[in-house]
C-alpha cells in the first residue's frame, strides 16, 4: 500500500472518530435514561411533580422545561434588541471605525467571561438590585437568570447579525438613497430585510446557546423543582438540575438526569441545526 | 406618460430627519448598555479581587475552611492560595489539547480535502451540532465513559475528555477555514513534484495555514478554561496539588464555584475569578492579534 | 466658458465650478456645464476620467460617503441644489446604476413603489396600481410581467431587473433620470430595448447617461460630453462632435486611438 493509500485512511478515519463520539453520546444518554423512561413514560415529561422522597419517587422533566423555556424566552427578548441595536452600531452606522472595532472588541470579551463569573456578578450585583426593586424571591429567579443569560448571549447574536449587515451590497443601499430615503428608511426597510435570515439564525443560535448555560442560572434561578408561577418566582432549567441534583444521584434519579441531558441535547441539536440551516441557504 | 410633480408629495423632512436622529440617539444607548457589563464586571474582579492578590496566593494550595474562618475572624487575609487550581486548570486543558489538537486538524484537513463530499458534509454537520451541546451534558457523558469504565472514579482525564469534546468542533471548523483561504497553486506546485501526499499535509499545508489554525486552537483554550459545570461532575476538585491523571483534581473554576458555596471562604472567590479572567483574556486577545497579522 | 462648451438656454441643470475629490484626490476639477430640457445627453470619457463621479454629485450620492468634498455649484430650476434637503434633491433626479439592483426582498410591484414607501408616502391601493401599471409601461416591461407582479423582482432577466430599476426611479416623477453606464452588463437585444425607450421617455424626462459605448451615445443622446482625467474637454450636439470635434483627445477617444 502506497504511502497516499495511508495518508487518505488515517484521515477517514480520524474523522471517523468524531463521528462515533457522536454516536456514542446518543446511546449512551438513551440507554442511561431508558430506567427512568421505563418507569414514568409519558409522565417523565407531562407530569408536575420531581419528588425524591424514597418510597415516593417520582421525577418529571417538566418543571425544568417550563424553566428553561421561561429563562431562554426572557434572555432572548432583553438580547434582542439591545444586540439588533449593537450589530446596526457595527455593521451599518459605524461601520469600518475604529469606535466599533473598539464595540466590537467588548462585545466579543462578553463571550469570553467564563458563565461562573457572570453567575458571581449576577449574584454579587444583580440580585441585590432585585432585591431593592423588591423582585424575586431574596432576588432570585427567572427573570434574575434571563437577565444574566440574556448578556451571555448577546455576542452570539451579534457577531453573526453584524457581519451579515455588514455585508448587505452598498449599491441596493444607495438605490434606496437615490429615491429620496434617510438612513433610517434605508436600514430599515433595505438593509435590515436584506440581512434577516442571517440576523434571525444569530438570534437562533442565542437562543440555543441559552437554553444549555449552567452554572451562572444554577447561581441566579433559586433552585426550586417546581413549575415556575411566573418570572419572578425560582425553578429550576434542564441544566440547573443536572448540576444541582447530580452529587447526589444514583438509581432512577440519575437515570431521570441523564433523561433530561438526552432532552436537552435533543433540543438544542434542533435548534442549532435549524439556526445553522438558515445561515447555509443564506450564503 | 405625463409627469406628476413630485413636490406635490409633502416630503416631510424635518419629520423624518429628527426621527432618524432619534433612531441613532436610541442605536448608540443600546449599544453602550450591551458592552457596559464588560466594564462593570472587569471593574468589580479588580477592585475585590487585587487585594487577595500575593505570592502565597499563587504558590499555596487551599486553605482548609477552619483556617480561612480564623483568620477571617481576626481581620487578616486568608492564608493559602490556589495552586491547586492552577495546577488542574494547567493539567486538565493541557490534556485536553493534547486530544483535541490532533483530532480537530486531521478532521479539519480531511474536511478540506473532501470538499462537497458526502461523508465530509456529515462530518461537518456533526461537527457542528457538537459546538452547540451544552456543557453539562459533555461533563454527564464523560462522567458515563471516563469516571465509570475508566478511572473508576472522579478524575482530571475525565475533565480532559469532557472539554476536549468541547475544543474539537471549534478546531476542526478553524482548519477547514484556515485550508480553504491558501491558494490551491501552493498544494499543488508540491504535488506536482512528487511530494507524497502526507508530507504535502506535514510540509505544506499545516506550516502555511499554521497562525490561522492556532488563532482556532487558542480561542478553544479560551473558551474551556472557565468551563465549571462539566469539571463538577468529573474532576471533582482536590485540596492538593495533583499531577496525577487518573486522580480527582482541582481547577480555577471549580475553586470559584467552592468559595462561592462556603461562607468562610467567599473572600477568595474575587480574586480567584480575576485569575481565571485574566488568563481567559490573554488567550483571548493573543488569538485575536494572531488573526490580525494574518490580514 | 471656453469654446468647446456649448451654449443652452434655459438649462434645467446647471453645473459651475463643480470640484469633487476623494480624500485629496480630485477626480472631477471644476467642471462647468449645463443640461438641456427633455434631451439624452450622454457622458463620454476613457475609463477613470470621473464619469461616475461627476453622475453622482447631481444627485448627492457622495454624501454618504465621509471621504469625499465637493465644491462648486448644482443648479435645478433656478434652485441650489446643495442647499435643499439631500431627501427632496434626490427625489428630483431619479439613479439608475450599472448593475441592476432591484430590491431582492421586494416584488416587482412593491419595487416599483419603493419610492413611496421609502418616503413614508401612503398611497390608495388604485393609486398604486395606476403608478405600477404606467411606469412599467414607460420602460416596456408591462406586458412582460403584468401577470408576475407580486413575484421577486430578483427572478426577472438582466435586462427586465434594469428596466424593472430604471421603472422604479421613473415611478417618482424625477425631473431628471441619471444613468450610470445602464447597459454595460446587458445583452445587445436588452441593450437596444433599453436605448428605444430612452429615446420615448426623452419626451417628458431630462436623460443624462455615461456611457462607455460610442456606437450608443452616437444613436440616442442629443448632447455629448467629453471627459478626460476629471475634465470636461468638450460639449457638443452629438452630431457635431462626433462628425467634427474640436479637441485633438475628442478625436482620438472617438476613433478609439484610446479608451
Ligand atoms: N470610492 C472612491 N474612493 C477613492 N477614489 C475613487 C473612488 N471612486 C472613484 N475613485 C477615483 O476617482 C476617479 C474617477 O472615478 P470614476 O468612477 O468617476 O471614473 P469613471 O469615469 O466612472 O470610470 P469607469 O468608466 O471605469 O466607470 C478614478 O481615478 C478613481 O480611481
Ligand atoms: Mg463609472
Amino acid at each position: 500500500m502506497n504511502s497516499d493509500k495511508i495518508t487518505k485512511i488515517v484521515l477517514v478515519s480520524v474523522s471517523f472518530l468524531i463521528l462515533l463520539i457522536a454516536g456514542g453520546m446518543v446511546f449512551s444518554l438513551v440507554s442511561g435514561a431508558i430506567p427512568s423512561f421505563k418507569e414514568f413514560g409519558f409522565s417523565f415529561i407531562t407530569s408536575k411533580e420531581w419528588n425524591p422522597t424514597e418510597g415516593r419517587e417520582n421525577y418529571s422533566a417538566l418543571p425544568f422545561i417550563a424553566g428553561t423555556l421561561m429563562t431562554s424566552v426572557t434572555a432572548l427578548l432583553i438580547a434582542l434588541p439591545l444586540s439588533f441595536a449593537t450589530s446596526l452600531f457595527l455593521g451599518e452606522y459605524y461601520r469600518n471605525t475604529k469606535i466599533a472595532t473598539i464595540l466590537g472588541t467588548m462585545v466579543d470579551l462578553l463571550a469570553g467571561i467564563p458563565s461562573i463569573v457572570y453567575g458571581l456578578w449576577g449574584f454579587y450585583v444583580l440580585r441585590p438590585i432585585m432585591v431593592d426593586l423588591g423582585l424575586g424571591n431574596q432576588g432570585f429567579g427567572v427573570f434574575t437568570a434571563g437577565l444574566i443569560l440574556s448578556i451571555m448571549i448577546i455576542p452570539y447574536a451579534t457577531s453573526l447579525s453584524n457581519e451579515i449587515i455588514a455585508m448587505v451590497p452598498n449599491d441596493l443601499k444607495e438605490a434606496a438613497y437615490s429615491l429620496g430615503a434617510t438612513r433610517l428608511e434605508v436600514t430599515l426597510s433595505v438593509t435590515v430585510p436584506a440581512a434577516r435570515s442571517g440576523i434571525f439564525a444569530g438570534y437562533i443560535l442565542a437562543f440555543g446557546r441559552a437554553l444549555g448555560e449552567t452554572m451562572a442560572v444554577t447561581m441566579l434561578i433559586g433552585n426550586s423543582n417546581l413549575i415556575p408561577d411566573n418570572l419572578f418566582s425560582s425553578g429550576n432549567t434542564m441544566a440547573s438540575v443536572i448540576a444541582n441534583q447530580f452529587g447526589e444521584a444514583d438509581g432512577l434519579k440519575l437515570s431521570s438526569l441523564i433523561a433530561i441531558a438526552l432532552l436537552l441535547f435533543v433540543i438544542t441539536g434542533i435548534i442549532n441545526g435549524v439556526g445553522k440551516y438558515i445561515i447555509k441557504k443564506f450564503d | 406618460m405625463e409627469r406628476v410633480n413630485p413636490i406635490s408629495y409633502p416630503d416631510h423632512s424635518k419629520r423624518r430627519i429628527l426621527k432618524e436622529k432619534i433612531f441613532l440617539g436610541l442605536v448608540i444607548a443600546l449599544s453602550a448598555i450591551t458592552v457596559s457589563p464588560i466594564i462593570l464586571i472587569i471593574s468589580k474582579l479588580v477592585i475585590k479581587g487585587v487585594k487577595q492578590f500575593s505570592f502565597d496566593f499563587i504558590f499555596k494550595t487551599t486553605p482548609n475552611t477552619y483556617e480561612a474562618m480564623t483568620a477571617v475572624a481576626s481581620g487578616e487575609n486568608i492564608p493559602g492560595g490556589v495552586l491547586n487550581g492552577i495546577s488542574g486548570t494547567l493539567l486538565m486543558v493541557a490534556a485536553a489539547a493534547l486530544i483535541a489538537i490532533p483530532l480537530g486538524i486531521t478532521s479539519g484537513v480531511f474536511l478540506y480535502e473532501n470538499q462537497g463530499k458526502r461523508l465530509a458534509n456529515l462530518v461537518r454537520n456533526v461537527s457542528d451540532i457538537l459546538q452547540g451541546v451544552p456543557s453539562i451534558v459533555l461533563g454527564l457523558i464523560s462522567y458515563m465513559w471516563i469516571v465509570k469504565h475508566i478511572t473508576h472514579g472522579f478524575s482530571a482525564l475525565a475533565g480532559s475528555v469532557s472539554l476536549s469534546i468541547m475544543m474539537v468542533p471549534m478546531i476542526v471548523r478553524s482548519t477547514e477555514e484556515t485550508l480553504k483561504m491558501i491558494p490551491n497553486s501552493i498544494k499543488e506546485a508540491a504535488l506536482a513534484l512528487g511530494v507524497p501526499y502526507y508530507k504535502v499535509i506535514i510540509k505544506v499545508l499545516i506550516p502555511t495555514g499554521f497562525s490561522g489554525m492556532l488563532t482556532g486552537i487558542l480561542l478553544a483554550i479560551s473558551r474551556v478554561i472557565g468551563e465549571t459545570a462539566p469539571l463538577m461532575l468529573t474532576a471533582l476538585g482536590s485540596t492538593m496539588v495533583n499531577w496525577d491523571i487518573t486522580q480527582p483534581t482541582s481547577a480555577l473554576p471549580l475553586l470559584v464555584w467552592e468559595f462561592y458555596n462556603d461562607p468562610n471562604m467567599v473572600d477568595l472567590i474575587w480574586s480567584t475569578s480575576l485569575l481565571l479572567m485574566v488568563i481567559v483574556l490573554i488567550f483571548n486577545l493573543v488569538s485575536k492579534k494572531i488573526a490580525k497579522s494574518r490580514q | 466658458m471656453n469654446k468647446n462648451i456649448a451654449k443652452i438656454e434655459d438649462p434645467i441643470l446647471s453645473v459651475r465650478d463643480l470640484t469633487v475629490a476623494y480624500d485629496k484626490n480630485e477626480a472631477v476639477k471644476q467642471v462647468s456645464v449645463d443640461f438641456k430640457k427633455n434631451s439624452v445627453t450622454a457622458i463620454m470619457g476613457p475609463s477613470g476620467c470621473g464619469k461616475s463621479t461627476l453622475l453622482r454629485a447631481f444627485n448627492r450620492m457622495h454624501e454618504l460617503y465621509e471621504n469625499i468634498h465637493i465644491t462648486g455649484q448644482i443648479i435645478l430650476n433656478e434652485e441650489d441644489i446643495m442647499k435643499m434637503p439631500p431627501i427632496k434633491v434626490r427625489r428630483n433626479l431619479g439613479m439608475v446604476f450599472q448593475r441592476p439592483n432591484p430590491f431582492p426582498t421586494m416584488s416587482i410591484y412593491d419595487n416599483v413603489i419603493a419610492g413611496y414607501k421609502l418616503n413614508g408616502i401612503r398611497l390608495k391601493k388604485s393609486e398604486k396600481d395606476e403608478i405600477v401599471e404606467r411606469s412599467l409601461k414607460d420602460v416596456a416591461l408591462w406586458d412582460e410581467v403584468k401577470d408576475t407582479l407580486f413575484k421577486k423582482g430578483t427572478f426577472l432577466s438582466g435586462g427586465q431587473q434594469q428596466r424593472l430599476c430604471i421603472a422604479r426611479a421613473l415611478a417618482f416623477s424625477p425631473e431628471v433620470i441619471l444613468l450610470d453606464e445602464p447597459t454595460s452588463a446587458l445583452d445587445p437585444i436588452a441593450t437596444s430595448k433599453i436605448e428605444e425607450m430612452l429615446i420615448n421617455l426623452k419626451k417628458n424626462y431630462t436623460i443624462i447617461m455615461v456611457t462607455h459605448n460610442m456606437s450608443q451615445a452616437a444613436r440616442i443622446s442629443d448632447y455629448s460630453l467629453f471627459m478626460y482625467l476629471g475634465e470636461l474637454v468638450e460639449y457638443d450636439k452629438t452630431k457635431t462632435m462626433f462628425t467634427n470635434p474640436k479637441e485633438k483627445r475628442t478625436e482620438e477617444y472617438l476613433t478609439g486611438k484610446f479608451s
